[in-house]
C-alpha cells in the first residue's frame, strides 16, 4: 500500500491536464491514500480545481511569492519538506518541464533514485518506462524500503475523473529557501489553438514546409479541422516555428487521436513523441520516407498541392 | 574560470537498437557508440567559451568501462584541456552520476558543470539535476543560450510554453539542449593530437563514491507493435477513410 504525493503543475490559475493524468497514474500504485502539494503564489484556486480529481484524499496548499514563477532550486526544499511531514512512501510529479526540472532535485535531496516517464504501473514498486527515444521498455522493480520519486508521462494516461471532493489545507512551511536562483522573464506564445500536449487532434510540419511563411498552410490546415499545431525539430532549428512546438524524444511527447503530419521524413527522434497516436497520418512527397513504416495513413504527394485538396474534401 | 563538462558514451543516435531475445537489455557489442548528442553540444559550448577567453580550462570527465576513453578522446579532439574516467563497470544511475560529479568538485572546484540535459540510451534526464541538489548549487536545465561571467550566469531555457530566463550564481549546474549551438566537426589533426594526450584515472572508490543500485531492471521488450497502415491515393480517399473512422 502507498501513500502518495503528487506535484501540481499549473499556469494562470489553471490546474495542468498533465497534473490530472499524474492522479490517474497514481490510482494504480496501489494507493492508500493521494494528496496534492499545491505550490504557488496563491494557490487556493488550483487547490480547489485538484480537489474535485477522483481519488484525491487532500489537497495542501504552500502560498509564497516566489512561486509567481515555479523554480526547481526554490520549489524542492519545499517539497521535500512537505513530503517528511507527510510521511509519503511515494512523490509524483507529470513529464512537464516543471516536473522534470524539479523531480530529480527532490530526489537527491530525499537521497533517492528516481523513475523517469512511468507508462505503465503494476503495483507499488513495479512499473515499465520507455528508454532509446521509446524503442524499448523496461520493467523496474524499485525496493520498499525508501520514497519512491517519479515522473508519469502524459501520453500514456487519461485524465482523473472531477467527481471528488477533497480535503483543503493551507500548509506553511518553515523552510529556508536560496536566493543562487532569480527568475528573469518568460517568452511565451499564447494562442487561441488547442493546446498541443493535450489536443485530440495534432497536426505536424517538418522541413518539407520550407520556411515561415509557409507554414501558414499548415495552421490554416489546422484551424480548418480544428487541430493543435507542431513540428518537427528541423522545423524548429530552421525558425519556421518556436521551440515549444517541437514533437519528439527531446520535445512534446503526444497522444492524439488523430496525428497528421506534412513533410516530416520519420526520424526515430520524432516517431518517440507520436507512437501513442491513436491515427497516424502522413503527407510526404518521398515514397520512401520512413515516416510511411509507422503511418496508418500514408499519402504521397507535395503537400503544397494536398492540403487545399484535402480542405476542399473535408468540407 | 573552469568548466567540468560531462560524456556519457552512448549508442549513437543513428542506429535501430536491437534488444536481445531474453529480455535481459539492449545489445550493445559491435553497435556504433558516440559521444551523447547533447554532451557533445555541452562539450562545443565549454570549448567555445575558451577560445573567447572567458574560460582557461575545460576538464571533461566520464563514468564507465575502458570503452568510454573512446568519447574522452573525442571530447580532448574538441579542446578540452584534460580528460578524467572515472573507472565503474556496471551500470551507472543518475544518482551515482550525481554522486561522482558532486565528489570531483573537491579536487577539481569548477565553476559551472556543463551537462547534457539528458541522455538519450536511457531517457532520464535527472543527473544535472541530481548533482545541482547533491552540492547544493544552482541549476539552469535546457539551456539555448547562456551569457556567462565570473560570478553569474544568464541562461535561457527551453520549457513547455515558450522560453525562460533566469539569473543563476557561480557555482552552479547547467544543462544543454539542442539549440545552444551546432557542435564543430573535428579535424582529423585534431583527432591524431588528442590519441597522444593522457587520460587521468579514478574510480567511485578513490572518490568514496557509494554506486547506486536501487532500481532493478528486470525486463527489457521491445513496444508493442504498431498496426500495419496503408497507402491511399488521393487526398479524397483520405478523407473519406479518415470520416469513415469518425476522426474528422
Ligand atoms: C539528440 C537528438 C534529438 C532529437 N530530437 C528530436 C525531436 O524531439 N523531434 C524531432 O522531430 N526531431 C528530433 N531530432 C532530429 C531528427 O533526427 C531529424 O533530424 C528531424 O526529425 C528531421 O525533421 P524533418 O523530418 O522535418 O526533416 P527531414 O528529415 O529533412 O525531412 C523532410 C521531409 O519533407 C519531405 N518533403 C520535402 N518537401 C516536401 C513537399 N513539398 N511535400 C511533401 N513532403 C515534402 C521530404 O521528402 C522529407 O521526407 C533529434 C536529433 C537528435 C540527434
Amino acid at each position: 500500500m502507498s501513500t502518495i504525493l503528487i506535484i501540481a503543475d499549473h499556469r494562470d490559475g489553471q490546474l495542468s491536464t498533465a497534473t490530472r493524468k499524474t492522479v490517474r497514474c497514481a490510482a494504480d500504485f496501489d494507493a492508500d491514500a493521494i494528496d496534492i502539494l499545491v505550490l504557488a503564489e496563491d494557490g487556493a484556486e488550483v487547490a480547489a480545481q485538484a480537489a474535485r480529481l477522483s481519488g484525491v484524499r487532500r489537497v495542501r496548499y504552500v502560498n509564497h511569492p516566489t512561486h509567481a514563477h515555479p523554480m526547481a532550486a526554490t520549489a524542492a526544499p519545499q517539497i521535500v519538506a512537505a513530503v517528511k511531514a507527510g510521511d509519503y512512501s511515494h512523490v509524483l510529479g507529470s513529464n512537464s518541464s516543471f516536473g522534470k526540472d524539479v523531480m530529480p532535485r527532490v530526489a537527491a535531496l530525499l537521497g533517492v533514485a528516481m523513475v523517469t516517464d512511468l507508462m505503465h504501473v503494476t503495483g507499488a514498486y513495479e512499473f515499465q518506462r520507455p528508454t532509446y527515444a521509446g524503442n524499448a521498455v523496461d520493467t523496474i522493480v524499485a525496493p520498499a524500503d525508501r520514497i519512491l520519486v517519479a515522473t508519469a508521462r502524459g501520453a500514456s494516461f487519461e485524465p482523473a475523473a472531477e467527481d471528488g471532493d477533497a480535503e483543503l489545507e493551507a500548509l506553511s512551511l518553515d523552510v529556508e529557501l536560496p536566493t543562487h536562483t532569480r527568475f528573469v522573464s518568460t517568452d511565451t506564445h499564447t494562442s487561441e489553438r488547442p493546446d498541443l500536449g493535450t489536443a485530440p487532434r495534432v497536426v505536424t510540419g517538418g522541413r518539407g514546409v520550407g520556411s515561415e511563411e509557409n507554414f501558414r498552410v499548415i495552421y490554416d490546415f489546422a484551424d480548418h479541422i480544428g487541430a493543435a499545431v507542431g513540428a518537427s525539430r528541423a522545423a524548429v532549428d530552421a525558425g519556421y516555428v518556436p521551440n515549444d512546438m517541437q514533437v519528439g524524444q527531446t520535445g512534446k511527447i503526444i497522444a492524439p487521436e488523430l496525428y497528421i503530419c506534412f513533410g516530416i521524413s520519420g526520424a526515430i527522434q520524432h516517431l518517440a513523441g507520436i507512437k501513442d497516436a491513436g491515427t497516424i497520418v502522413a503527407v510526404n512527397k518521398d515514397e520512401d520516407a520512413p515516416i510511411f513504416e509507422i503511418a496508418d495513413y500514408g499519402l504521397v504527394g507535395d503537400l503544397f498541392e494536398v492540403i487545399p485538396a484535402l480542405t476542399r474534401a473535408i468540407g | 574560470m573552469k568548466v567540468l563538462v560531462t560524456i556519457k558514451r552512448a549508442i549513437d543516435y543513428n542506429v535501430h537498437i536491437r534488444i536481445a531475445d531474453d529480455g535481459s537489455g539492449v545489445i550493445t557489442d559491435g553497435v556504433k557508440h558516440s559521444v551523447n548528442p547533447f554532451d557533445e553540444i555541452a562539450l562545443e559550448q565549454a570549448i567555445r567559451w575558451k577560445e573567447a577567453g572567458t574560460v582557461d580550462e575545460v576538464v571533461a570527465v566520464s563514468i564507465g568501462n575502458a570503452a568510454c576513453a573512446e568519447q574522452l578522446r573525442t571530447a580532448l579532439a574538441f579542446g578540452c584541456d584534460r580528460a578524467i574516467r572515472v573507472a565503474h563497470e556496471e551500470a551507472v544511475s543518475p544518482l551515482t552520476a550525481a554522486r561522482t560529479f558532486s565528489a570531483l568538485v573537491e579536487s577539481e572546484a569548477p565553476d559551472v558543470i556543463l551537462m547534457g540535459k539528458q541522455s538519450i540510451d536511457d531517457d532520464n534526464g535527472q543527473t544535472g539535476q541530481m548533482t545541482a541538489a547533491l552540492l547544493g548549487w544552482p541549476q539552469a536545465t535546457y539551456a539555448s543560450t547562456i551569457e556567462i561571467n565570473e560570478t553569474s550566469a544568464r541562461v535561457t531555457r527551453e520549457v513547455d510554453d515558450g522560453l525562460e530566463t533566469l539569473d543563476i550564481d557561480l557555482p552552479a549546474v547547467i544543462t544543454a539542449d539542442l539549440r545552444l549551438n551546432e557542435p564543430r566537426y573535428l579535424k582529423l589533426p585534431n583527432i591524431m593530437k588528442a590519441k597522444k594526450k593522457p587520460i587521468e584515472e579514478s574510480s567511485l572508490e578513490a572518490l568514496g563514491v557509494e554506486a547506486d543500485t536501487s532500481l532493478r531492471v528486470t525486463h527489457t521488450a521491445a513496444p508493442a507493435p504498431r498496426k500495419p497502415g496503408v497507402m491511399v491515393d488521393s487526398p479524397e480517399a483520405l478523407v473519406s477513410e479518415l470520416k469513415n473512422k469518425g476522426l474528422l
